[in-house]
């Protein structure tokens, strides 16, 4: 061996902080979903991919992975712009915003459901002015979408704050004294800085969409085919006791949001090195 | 040129005020539309038939057992993973090993796994049909539809939010400090309580504080697990779902408006706590 497992420590304290997050860890997070691994295994493939391969669970998949990439889109767009208003403009109000953004994190996830479903729904203030427009928003995939911009909207701008509060002004005047406009020097300059870190928060916005259950279940109508998320499925699967279902839609979304995951860090992976900087 | 002589002067590194006054305002109308009139309006549906109506609804037995059970589940679930994030971040960040990027990202699991899978797992591996949870079931402590099932689905999805807060301010802070203490002959519980405690309160206080707004708020994970009985396993946002199910719009939105007090608390103290972070972060990079 190359490298000692560990390197001795003179800091005393190792076997029980080892012990209680080994301990915990393997309790309360590896001995769940190795269940849920292992109830898959013992069914089979075969088992779980009949479980899956119906049109309802194929509809809702695919709309909780499509309304999930918008959202997250529409807030990495709109997070790097709220990062950026947020870290350079001074306006009244900015100490408020700048504390609201966290709110998704903070307000439990029925509560804004909810409150999102009396808004936009026909007979809430922006479902009536909506209406007059001629457009239907909750209970359609329009309100899931806005649901799932909610619960995503503080990753993008929180890994990206840190970041444009670290640029040096300089770099900005360099480029503007060999020319280039502002919109040029932004284009250029500052956005590819931003881009491994809005990066990292559009992964986690996704994730985070394509797993989302409380905010969605109220706004979405749940409508098989139509405004049906997977999250909802699993539950119904499991009110029905058909436990291979549930197991199987489980399994699925687990597989999504790894695949999801590798894609993103390996796009991390390549701008790092694109830009130089790690 | 034309247009910058007609203006008046502005850094190089400044857009012109116009499209600095369109972003501003931009993000003024989409906060306003998703985050601050959806924020308002928990409160104005709770009101919407008067104070009495909303203080009325809040004292009916099935709201108090909600907000009674919500309580007793973060107080058991918010201190086991402050426990298991202290201890984690000091073995993570006090020791070196080979894995700890592994096991940090495992740390990190529950946070890429759905709450509905999270509950999914829980049911699977302590169900009443599943061999440990029959045998549970069968000594007469019964996991899933019960306490037990509700505090582990809450812990499992707040499980590393306390041990994310600590690692990088420990290891912003390093090893000397405590090196120091040890050398001078103190013991290692008194180097913890004395030396390494002092340093990591606020970012501890911080991340239990997060800890406790998401065990107290969980829907997905404990709306699997809870079966949902009323005045039993019922927790306050599971109420809320059923009395919203039910038409009851006033006690709903009033049991969601404490859940919404309980959030506005939680944003007030941790944007306190992160000025007294920030402070106390520059204070230990300038000794």
């Amino acid at each position: 061996m190359a490298r000692p497992m560990f390197q001795r420590s003179p800091i005393p304290g190792l076997a029980i902080s080892a012990g209680i997050t080994l301990t915990l860890l393997s309790l309360v997070v590896l001995l769940p979903i190795g269940a849920l691994l292992l109830k898959g295994a013992v069914a089979g493939p075969e088992r779980m991919w009949t479980e899956v391969n119906t049109p309802r669970i194929w509809a809702a998949l695919w709309l909780s992975f499509r309304l999930s990439l918008l959202a997250a889109l529409f807030n990495l767009g709109f997070g790097v712009t709220l990062a950026w208003v947020l870290a350079r403009y001074r306006f009244p109000g900015r100490r408020l915003i700048d504390a609201a953004v966290d709110l998704p994190f903070a307000l439990p996830t029925a509560v804004a459901g909810i409150a999102l479903t009396a808004l936009y729904a026909p007979n809430g203030t922006f479902g009536m002015l909506a209406r007059d427009l001629g457009l239907k928003i909750a209970y359609t995939p329009a309100g899931i979408f806005i649901a799932l911009v909610f619960v995503g909207l503080p990753f993008v701008v929180r890994t990206v704050q840190p970041v444009i509060d670290e640029i040096e002004r300089e770099v900005e005047e360099a480029s503007a004294t060999l020319g280039a406009t502002r919109s040029h020097t932004i284009r250029r300059v500052i956005l590819p800085m931003l881009a491994p870190a809005a990066l990292t928060g559009f992964a986690l916005s996704l994730a985070r969409a394509v797993g989302e259950y409380g905010s969605v279940i109220f706004i979405a109508g749940n409508l098989p085919m139509i405004s049906e998320i997977a999250p909802l499925l699993i539950v119904i699967k499991l009110e029905e006791y058909n436990y291979d279902g549930a197991t199987a839609i489980g399994l699925a979304m687990l597989v999504i949001s790894f695949a999801l995951l590798l894609v993103i860090n390996g796009v991390q992976v390549w701008s790092r090195r694109r830009i130089g900087y790690v | 040129m034309s247009d910058r002589a007609s203006s008046p002067w502005r850094p190089a590194t400044e857009e012109t005020p116009l499209v600095r006054r369109l972003l501003i305002g931009s993000v003024v109308v989409v906060l306003v539309l998703l985050l601050f009139a959806p924020l308002a309006t928990v409160f104005t549906e709770a009101l919407r038939k008067g104070w009495w109506q909303s203080v009325t609804s809040l004292a009916k037995p099935e709201a108090w057992s909600a907000i009674r059970l919500t309580v007793t589940v973060a107080a058991i679930a918010v201190p086991l993973n402050a426990i298991f994030g202290v201890a984690a971040a000091w073995f993570i960040t006090k020791y070196d090993f080979r894995g700890k990027a592994f096991l940090i990202t495992l740390i990190d699991l529950p946070f890429s796994v759905s709450p509905v899978v999270v509950g999914l797992c829980v049911v699977l591996t302590f169900g009443a049909n599943t061999w440990v949870g029959g045998l549970l079931v069968d000594a007469g402590y019964p996991v899933v539809f019960a306490l037990p099932g509700i505090v582990l689905a809450s812990m499992i999805v707040t499980f590393p939010f306390v041990a994310r807060e600590l690692i990088p301010v420990m290891v912003e802070q390093g090893r000397a400090e405590e090196e120091a203490a040890l050398t001078l002959g103190a013991s290692g519980w008194h180097t913890f309580r004395t030396v390494t405690l002092p340093n990591i309160r606020w970012a501890l206080l911080y991340g239990v504080l997060l800890c406790n707004a998401r065990a107290m708020g969980e829907f997905g994970a404990v709306a699997v697990v809870s079966g949902k009985i009323r005045g039993q396993t019922a927790t306050m946002p599971i109420t809320i779902e059923m009395l919203y199910n039910e038409y009851m719009s006033v006690a709903a939105f009033t049991l969601a408006a404490v859940l919404a007090f309980l959030a506005l608390l939680t944003l007030g103290l941790k944007t306190v706590l992160e000025l007294r972070l920030a402070d106390q972060l520059a204070a230990t990079r300038h000794l």
